[in-house]
């Protein structure tokens, strides 16, 4: 009967539990398995601990070279698909234009729609152009192409909650657009911008499927990946993922912080507002 | 306050003339000018063809209920809205089509509208640094300014640190530390409580006062616009009823609507007789050079405010007192006075505000359901027409008002 209440109670909490396991348990494997020392070539079972792989994780260098193409990849893909993506939502959101409802829906199709069938389409456009030779100027258009719906979709709904009050103030200071853009609106949109650039880098760093269609001689970390899978995959796999784990969580924490910091410092009222009335004002 | 030995916030003579005009020094501060404005919102006239002229360093006030169109009215004298026809003149000089960085004015927003990315120092300093003055006096005049509004030990902290009127008191700093030939100010004290409000009130008078500049304000707070304003311009959809100050608004108000809005309307029908009297219906003839403004037969509005009637029973009345009779319908205490409601006919209702002076006659007021006389002098009443276009609008005031514009 006790034991039950204490379910009943607890219900919520472990669910809760329960549910992390489950997603967080790949990666803990992973991470383990970053400290085996397999015999074979596949490091599937667990054989006996050792930091060696730990000591030279840089040691494969396709491995090395692949991590550094989609590391590029991702910053320069975060760049362009967050000024892109930020034009592009400030124009939804502002702007008064034919075609905006329209602009406003299709936005998001990039997002619906299957990696496959971009990737492949996006290859027969690429071949069909020919301009552009495979590799890594077609990487990096096609993931600032799929990143971009998200960038939009994040800054446009923090410039929807936009008091455009601070904006006329602004300009009835003497600011012009330009500036009031770059002291105002800018500095206040900026935490939608950099979690847009986050998100937008996460992507590129993480995509497979569109990349296998368009990378040509290009290899990313991914791709190597899923090429070395054929022959087994080295511990240093494990090594890096765990450190590009470890990475986003300690950004991620970096953030919360800040957030944290900013939201008591906006809890603070100094004074009372009936002390207000006595405050002297000097004349 | 004249007394403290305080810097003055600003050193006339080392402005600078900037880039933008808003940079002028304050002996050039400016009047308005609307000459036939009309703003339209697709179909809708939120302003109806207004002519308005602000004098130089006058603490001027519009004030109506919302919607009226005091706020796009002020929106178009920062540079917010362009007129649809109309000219706007500030200073002396056209302002078409100049955007707002580019006027010699400045506002204070309904919602302070501070730059929650700023600390108080760069808030205030905003205006300064767009027209391009150097650092030095920057700093100089954005301490004197929040010295000024009592700020100074918070001039590190963000917006979101303060309280509302502190906030309020930072809009105001930052944008009269720019000396704008004219400030706007749009409610600003509508999202403060009442006892802060009041304070505020005297405070912002007194540094209108100090620094000379032209005050347009917009409120829907007639109390607010009597205590403070110069002149006040009553405005009802898109027109202004009447124009003046406010003794005058308040005591010959031009229209039943002003005399609904500005405090409690009693408004009694009558009836022109010829130039000098007027009839009030269901009761005395009254003599009035008021009456001089209507046509014999013509039908108009008596005004009495409610502290300058007096009520007692029909008996005891004065008899050399134009008078009505009517029947208490509630009491009411109010602290300083006491607040009869008195029903004259059918649908007109008189408000009367009985000083409590002493104890004892205050014991002795008629109760509810009691028959009185209401007796007012001569001079104490007022004619009103009907307002044009809202005329069922104040109607509807004239009742409404007598319960909820009281305790005000």
């Amino acid at each position: 009967m006790r034991a039950w209440r204490w379910l009943r109670e607890n219900a919520v909490m472990i669910v809760g539990i329960l549910a992390l396991l489950y997603m967080l348990t790949p990666i803990f494997i992973i991470a383990i398995f970053s400290f085996n020392d397999p015999t074979g070539r596949y490091n599937f079972e667990w054989v006996g601990f050792t930091t060696q792989y730990w000591q030279h994780p840089f040691e494969i260098t396709e491995l090395t070279s692949a991590l550094e193409v989609s590391i590029r990849l991702a910053f320069f893909t975060a760049i362009g698909a967050t000024i892109l993506g930020t034009l592009i939502a400030i124009a939804l959101v502002r702007y008064q234009f034919f075609g905006r409802r329209a602009a406003n829906l299709l936005i998001v199709i990039p997002m619906a729609t299957p990696e496959v069938v971009i990737g492949a389409s996006l290859l027969s456009f690429f071949l069909t152009l020919n301009i552009f030779e495979l590799g890594f100027q077609t990487l990096l258009i096609a993931h600032i192409m799929f990143s971009v719906s998200f960038v939009v979709i994040v800054v446009r709904s923090r410039l929807i909650g936009f008091d455009r009050r601070l904006e006329e103030a602004a300009q009835d200071l003497g600011a012009n657009a330009f500036t009031t853009f770059r002291k105002v609106t800018l500095p206040l949109i900026a935490p939608g911008v950099v979690s847009a650039a986050l998100l937008s880098f996460a992507l590129s760093i993480d995509d497979f499927v569109i990349s296998n269609f368009n990378s040509g001689a290009e290899v990313t970390f991914p791709l190597y990946i899923f090429g070395a899978n054929q022959r087994g995959i080295p511990v240093q796999v494990n090594v890096i993922a765990t450190m590009l784990f470890a990475l986003t969580v300690i950004a991620m924490l970096f953030v919360i912080i800040q957030q944290r910091r900013a939201e008591k410092a906006g809890e603070i009222r100094p004074e009372e507002e009936t002390h207000e009335a006595t405050v002297p004002i000097t004349v | 306050m004249e007394g403290s030995s305080d810097l003055p916030p600003t050193d006339p003579e080392s402005d600078q003339p900037g880039e933008t005009a808003g940079n002028t020094a304050r002996s050039g501060s400016g009047g308005v000018r609307l000459e036939g404005v009309t703003k339209k919102f697709g179909d809708f006239a939120a302003v109806h063809d207004m002519d308005l002229d602000i004098a130089d360093g006058e603490f001027f006030t519009m004030l109506g209920p919302s919607g009226c169109g005091k706020t796009t009215t002020l929106r178009m004298i920062a540079g917010f809205e362009q007129p649809t026809t109309g000219k706007v003149l500030i200073d002396g000089s056209d302002v078409a089509g100049l955007p707002a960085y580019k006027r010699p004015t400045n506002t204070v927003f309904q919602s302070y509208a501070l730059f929650p990315h700023m600390t108080l120092e760069e808030n205030v300093g905003f205006g300064l640094k767009r027209q391009k003055v150097p650092k030095a006096e920057i700093k100089k005049r954005v301490a004197g300014e929040l010295e000024r509004v009592g700020l100074s030990r918070e001039a590190k902290r963000k917006p979101n640190q303060l309280s509302g009127g502190q906030q309020q008191r930072v809009a105001l700093a930052r944008a009269l530390v720019n000396l704008p030939k004219v400030l706007l100010l749009d409610e600003p004290l509508g999202a403060l409580d009442l006892k802060l409000r009041k304070g505020l009130q005297v405070q912002l008078k007194e540094i209108q006062r100090d620094v000379g500049i032209t005050f347009v304000y917009v409120t829907h707070d007639q109390e607010e616009a009597l205590t403070m304003s110069d002149r006040i311009a009553v405005m009802n959809e898109g027109m202004i009823e009447q124009c003046a100050d406010p003794e005058t608004v308040y005591d010959r108000p031009s229209t039943t609507f002003v005399a609904g809005f500005i405090g409690v309307s009693n408004l009694m029908p009558a009836v022109a007789k010829g130039p000098g009297e007027i009839e009030i219906a269901d009761g005395p003839t009254v003599p009035t050079a008021d009456a001089a403004q209507f046509s014999s037969g013509e039908k108009c509005f008596a005004v009495v405010r409610p502290e300058k009637l007096t009520v007692s029973l029909p008996e005891n009345a004065p008899g050399d007192q134009p008078g009505i009779d009517g029947i208490v319908e509630s009491s009411l205490y109010l602290g300083t006075s006491t607040q009869m409601a008195i029903k004259v006919a059918d649908d007109v209702n008189m408000t009367v505000l009985v000083p409590n002076a002493s104890e004892d006659a205050r014991q002795h007021l008629p109760g509810g359901g009691a028959k009185v006389r209401l007796n007012w002098l001569p001079e104490h009443m007022h004619l009103v027409a009907e307002s044009d276009p809202g005329g069922s609008d104040a109607d509807q005031t004239s009742t409404d008002q007598v319960t909820e514009g009281v305790n005000s």
